[in-house]
């Protein structure tokens, strides 16, 4: 009970008493306006009876903040794609050689409409390319000559507009690539520069064809033929796909999206990689002797930044990827504006085991998904 | 003219006659149902979803919310976040919910005291129906301590008032006929108020409802039926004087206090508590009129001491049951529904009491405009605005 200024009444009766005027305060201003509120009067002794008023000082059974999760799984085969062998599914495409001796690799990517489950239970009417969210992680050699057959089976005009050195006929926008549903483009260039960058259709409402699900990484590994400091050579040979010096790498494609489910300009659920909490309910295996390689791209609308921050450890950053010395070392957390990418390089190998923790610091990202744990191992484990 | 005779039918072909239009509108709509004649129509949107909140309970096991699905198709709840957070909550029941159906939900959500919350349940087609806790307060729950909490606050903010404006009936016998007038009109005046103060309410209320319920239909015609129901019962033998009128008013004024009675039961639940005793005492002052009013009509007769007490109970006693019912089954629907009988009821008496005071004067209609009436009518309405100035806030 408050504070109060009558003088001395038997006390349980006054406690009664001024409890029902309290109560009855609260009455009348209700009935005045049943919904409009007021902020709560100090005077006011909010007398629940036996009430334990304040929650954390109650027993709530099952009211840990461990609570803080999505209900149910998502059905990744009617997806048709799973979050977890997504990380190191590399489309590296066909490749032949061309009469003066280059490589031509060949990728094909297909524009479909398909509605994917981002939540559990949650469906989104994605725009898709390749049937997946996001888009192929498409993955080639410095020098290459590379050979995209775009296909649009989606019900709106696509393109594929990629970040990185080429002519302004094979940009993926309106007049150079841009093709309606049933058409088929072909775009053409020389892979360069080397670093982690992305791709994405670029028809207009730009807005709109981003964030219904059309991008993906397209990542250009450096060669190391080309450099001549050995360090330097040793790092882009780290980073050959396929070299012995990259074998011993653990890499992973993320990419940071969202969806605005409800169409409002605001994002329901943010991921890495489409769906929320994926790498909560199933933690991505790190085997700790070996080092990390995350290939990390943003593309999440409407938020102007997304972040990375890694629980438990430090990381060396290239952003963009076009250089072998890192653009920022020793750092546990980079922010990426939307378009903006990077590799980040880590090493468990002198922690415990145990389940590290990693996900964007908005907090606000973090609850609504985007969110996830390294489980990291020895290999005996 | 003259009346039309009809030839008379056996009971048999009139029973027959009434079963084709029957056996036609069944046969149609299987064939709709059946062959989905309109199917060309499907655009392929997503069904339209609609999801109402109609109660809230905040306790030791987090927040618990009982939603009403409204929409074209049966719905899913497929995720609950609070404060832009995923949270795990259960179903009860599980599973799709049909249109019309409840259902509640069951957040075990560490909510804070005095503080706002936002929840927001998301479908399965992504559709976010938000709902805003702006305070969260313990709910109260069904127990006796708490139950004889609000039977006390409900005999303040009802009985007493009611009771201490009849305690002026002594003082008013003799009052001549000008003061009579003065003191009937100040009753149609503070009734004229509560009609326009709770056909509002009673509105605003039955926005917040489902729109399954058709609110301000709902209302409306709900106001009407009792309003007639009323008048019908009422002219049962001849107008309504005296101590019935009395009882009339005070049923009036009963079922308008047990409107206010849910109302504050539900506020009292959704957590807008919190205030001193200069409001309270605001309300006895704006409910002390309505005593006056049930006491005008028996001013003239000596109705028995039992009386007055069973006055008192009718006019008051409804806000001790509203509060109880509004604290642990509170519903915008039933709140605005109980509200609009209210307002019916309290038409009826603005005219029973317009015409008793009408029938009082020999020149009837010109006394409506005399100072004194209109000058009572006016100072009853202006009373009423005033006294609610204090505890609208």
């Amino acid at each position: 009970m408050p504070a109060d200024t009558a003088p001395s009444v038997d006390p349980s009766r006054r406690a009664l008493l001024v409890g029902g005027l309290v109560a009855a305060g609260g009455a009348a201003i209700a009935a005045g306006s049943a919904r409009s509120q007021s902020a709560p009067d100090t005077m006011a002794g909010h007398d629940m009876s036996a009430m334990k008023p304040d929650p954390y000082a109650a027993p709530m059974p099952g009211m840990a903040h461990g609570d803080m999760t999505t209900v149910g799984l998502v059905d990744h085969a009617r997806n048709g794609f799973d979050p977890t062998p997504m990380l190191t599914d590399w489309d590296t495409g066909t490749t032949e050689f061309l009469p003066d001796g280059r490589t031509l690799r060949t990728f094909e990517v297909d524009a479909i409409d398909k509605e994917i489950e981002i939540a559990p239970g949650i469906f989104f009417p994605a725009w898709t390319f390749n049937g997946r969210v996001p888009g192929p992680a498409l993955r080639a050699k410095e020098g290459e000559r590379l050979k995209i057959i775009f296909r649009n089976y989606g019900s709106h005009p696509h393109s594929m507009h990629f970040h990185g050195i080429h002519s302004a006929r094979m940009d993926g926008v309106p007049g150079a690539g841009l093709i309606g549903p049933g058409e088929e483009f072909i775009y053409e260039f020389d892979a360069k520069p080397f670093g982690c960058h992305l791709y994405h259709c670029h028809a207009l409402p730009l807005k709109r064809h981003m964030h219904k699900g059309m991008y993906g990484l397209f990542v250009i590994d450096p060669d190391p033929a080309r450099q001549t400091d050995p360090a330097l050579a040793a790092a882009a040979a780290s980073r050959a796909l396929g070299s012995p010096e990259n074998a011993n790498w653990q890499e992973m494609a993320m990419v940071m999206n969202a969806f605005d489910t409800n169409f409002d300009g605001a994002n329901e659920i943010y991921a890495a990689n489409t769906i929320g909490q994926a790498y909560m309910n199933v933690p991505i295996r790190i085997e700790k002797s070996r080092p990390v390689r995350i290939y990390l791209l943003n593309v999440t609308e409407f938020d102007p930044i997304n972040s990375f921050h890694l629980h438990a450890n430090f990381f060396d950053y290239y952003d963009t990827g076009t250089t072998l010395t890192p653009t920022q070392r020793t750092v546990d957390l980079i922010m990426q504006c939307q378009a903006q990418r990077g590799i980040l390089e880590f090493s468990f190998a002198e922690h415990e085991d145990g389940m590290y923790m990693f996900h964007a610091h908005q907090s606000e990202f973090t609850e609504l998904g985007w969110v996830g744990m390294f489980d990291v191992r020895g290999p005996e484990a | 003219m003259s009346e039309q005779s009809q030839p008379t039918r056996p009971p048999l072909i009139r029973l027959l006659l009434v079963l084709l239009p029957l056996a036609a509108m069944l046969a149609s709509f299987v064939w709709i149902a059946s062959l989905d004649p309109l199917r060309s129509f499907n655009n392929g949107a997503p069904p339209v979803e609609v999801l109402t909140v109609e109660r809230t309970i905040l306790d030791e096991a987090g927040i618990q919310v009982l939603v009403r699905a409204g929409g074209s198709e049966a719905m899913n709840v497929a995720q609950v976040a609070v404060d832009d957070a995923y949270w795990s909550f259960t179903q009860d029941p599980a599973g799709p919910i049909a249109r019309g159906d409840t259902v509640w939900l069951r957040i075990p959500y560490p909510w804070v005291l005095g503080e706002a919350h936002r929840v927001a349940m998301v479908s399965n087609t992504g559709t976010v129906f938000e709902h805003e806790i702006a305070v969260a307060v313990p709910t109260p729950k069904g127990s006796a301590g708490q139950m004889r909490l609000q039977a006390l606050v409900g005999a303040i903010v009802g009985l007493l008032p009611v009771a201490l404006g009849l305690m002026f009936y002594p003082a008013m016998r003799g009052l001549g006929r000008q003061g009579m007038n003065v003191l009937l009109a100040l009753t149609v005046g503070l009734l004229a108020f509560l009609l326009i103060d709770m056909t509002g309410e009673a509105l605003e209320l039955s926005a917040d409802a489902a729109a399954l319920f058709q609110g301000a239909a709902m209302v409306w015609l709900a106001a009407l039926a009792s309003f007639l129901l009323l008048m019908a019962i009422g002219r049962w033998r001849g107008q309504p004087e005296g101590l019935a009128l009395s009882f009339y008013i005070a049923l009036g004024i009963g079922l308008h206090n047990f409107g206010e009675g849910l109302a504050i039961g539900g506020a009292f639940a959704a957590g807008s508590a919190g205030l001193g005793t200069f409001l309270v005492l605001g309300f006895a002052l704006h409910n002390v009129t309505e005593g006056i009013g049930i006491a005008a009509p028996i001013l003239r007769i000596r109705p028995p001491l039992w009386s007055f007490a069973a006055l008192t109970l009718l006019a008051g006693g409804p806000a001790v049951l509203g509060m109880w019912a509004g604290s642990l089954a509170y519903a915008p629907q039933w709140s605005a529904l109980a509200l609009a009988v209210g307002a019916g009821a309290i038409l009826q008496v603005i005219v029973e009491v317009s015409s008793y005071l009408m029938r009082q004067n020999l020149d009837r209609q010109a006394v409506l405009l005399s100072p004194a009436v209109l000058g009572g009518f006016l100072g009853g309405i202006a009373f009423m605005y005033v006294t609610a100035a204090l505890i609208k806030v």
